[in-house]
């Protein structure tokens, strides 16, 4: 029971933090290198514990990260719900890859992601976004081995894995 | 470690819920898109949400500021006493600056008045800091730490020391979001100084650039002319420096000359800003005068008390609800 509520409260807060780190400012020429924090942590959910993870909690997810950033509603959410699917789909398969396959299936995830959020920009009538736009799907899969041992190794030590 | 221990995802098949929900969940997302792309109801939304908003923006600002402080507590001593002796000197040469200007703002009141136009060259204007939230990006918003409750309203000018920074496009109770104007979506109408050519700069694709598509071929644009503000438009104040043209050329289609500016203002090294209260003439008949104070019959009552207690009425600032509450408390006493 108190072990169920310690698991639950590690799940929120990693998902909470992922939105602050999203809203923290990087130094001016690294800021085309910032990862999309909350996708990472949502796959990371997805591959460890798939069944908590849903659809509604990624479009939930994606609706406070924008309102966070007050740019257009919805449209987080979109990309996040659409990439848990993807995820949830192949996680049978992508959680018994070894870790540089991971990687590179996150490059392919992400890379997906930026593809929607082009579509949805120019739909909604902005400019192209330049070349820089591209770097951070590569940063975010660069650091995906990192976040996840980081993560499994803070789970180990918290005692909460699960069974 | 269980392999597979759950139903929901099988290893090759993907079941029909599944996608009948992933369809539901992204018609969703596509229908709030749309309804705020189209009503902008967004804005209204996060008005009512800002409780829970504006303390994430202020907590998650929290790192650049303490890094700010850092830096600060670390810098040599050598670096300090430089950037103070250069300090000093600036000041010194803006105060030379603003006493010869003095005397000129002065003729200048007088020949206006001679004119009778209303201009004035007084500035009123609001300290700003910012907070260090990342908005996404290239999406050249800035978040700033005065709101609703400091009179901020959408549509005011943010300036810095140098020029133009953008204008607040979204405010919330204690915090407000500011458009830079090298946003894509931004545009300025400007004047180049030296040949009074107006134009329009637009924000650049490609980052901390402006734009001006479209000068006439004919035109006398070279390097380095300088832009300001040119007041049409009614949204941003006539004079105020915007930027310089770095690069003329012909656009591809030999219509008109594109020339590329750097903005005058420092948008990504800026702490503190400063708003801009009074907004440009606006074109057209000025609007009727607001009616001030509680209407005629509920004062009657109140200039007696008002007459023998002259500390309420000494504050300059909020005069009218120090008088309202003065009548709502002495009517009941008079009535009876």
């Amino acid at each position: 029971m108190n072990r169920q509520r310690v698991r639950l409260l590690w799940f929120i807060a990693t998902l909470l933090g992922s939105l602050f780190l999203m809203l923290i400012p990087l130094p001016s020429p690294l800021t085309p290198l910032k990862p999309y924090w909350p996708a990472l942590v949502l796959l990371y959910w997805c591959l460890q514990s798939g069944d908590r993870v849903t659809l509604g909690l990624a479009f939930c997810i994606g609706v406070g990260a924008d309102l966070f950033d007050g740019v257009l509603l919805g449209e987080q959410a979109l990309r996040l719900t659409a990439m848990v699917f993807i995820a949830l789909r192949f996680r049978s398969r992508l959680r018994f890859f070894p870790m540089w396959q991971q990687s590179l299936a996150v490059l392919a995830f992400l890379l997906n992601d930026r593809v929607l959020l082009l579509l949805v920009r120019v739909l909604g009538g902005d400019a192209l976004p330049p070349a820089e736009y591209w770097i951070s799907p590569f940063v975010g899969a660069a650091i995906w081995p990192f976040l996840f041992l980081i993560l499994d190794d803070l789970r180990a030590r918290l005692r909460i894995h699960e069974a | 470690m269980a392999l597979n221990r759950d139903d929901s995802s099988p290893l090759f098949a993907g079941s029909v819920a599944g996608t009948l929900k992933l369809i539901v969940y992204l018609a969703l997302a596509c229908i709030l898109m749309v309804l705020d792309h189209r009503g902008g109801w967004l804005a209204n939304v996060r008005y009512g949400l800002s409780l829970v908003v504006e303390p994430v923006y202020r907590i998650a600002g929290l790192p650049s500021q303490g890094f700010h402080a850092a830096t600060v507590a670390f810098a040599d001593r050598q670096r300090l006493t430089e950037s103070n002796q250069r300090l000093r000197e600036d000041l010194l040469l803006a105060n030379a600056k603003l006493n010869r200007m003095a005397s000129v703002a002065e003729q200048n009141t007088r020949l206006k008045e001679l004119l009778d136009t209303q201009h004035s060259l007084n500035l009123n204007v609001q300290l700003a800091r910012l907070i260090g939230v990342d908005l996404g990006t290239f999406r050249h918003r800035i978040v700033l730490n005065v709101g609703a409750r400091d009179q901020v309203k959408p549509g005011q000018v943010v300036i810095d020391a140098r020029g133009v920074m953008g204008q607040v496009v979204d405010v919330m109770p204690t915090t407000s979001v500011a458009m830079l104007i090298t946003d894509p979506n931004h545009a300025i109408p400007v004047t180049i100084e030296r040949t009074g050519l107006r134009t329009i700069a637009y924000g650049s694709r490609a980052g901390d650039m402006l734009v001006l598509p479209n000068i006439p071929v004919s035109s006398d644009v070279r390097e380095g002319d300088k832009l300001v503000t040119s007041g049409l438009g009614g949204r941003f104040p006539p004079g105020f420096p915007v930027g310089e043209i770095r690069d003329v050329a012909q656009t591809p289609s030999g219509t008109f000359l594109s020339a590329q500016a750097r903005p005058a203002a420092d948008l990504d090294r800026s702490e503190d800003v400063l708003l801009l209260h009074d907004l440009a003439e606006p074109a057209g008949p000025p609007p009727p005068a607001p009616v001030a104070g509680p209407p005629a019959d509920m004062a009657m009552p109140a200039a007696p008390p008002a007459a023998t207690l002259p500390s309420v009425t000494s504050p300059t600032a909020t005069p009218v609800p120090a008088r309202a509450s003065t009548a709502t408390t002495t009517r009941p006493a008079v009535n009876p």
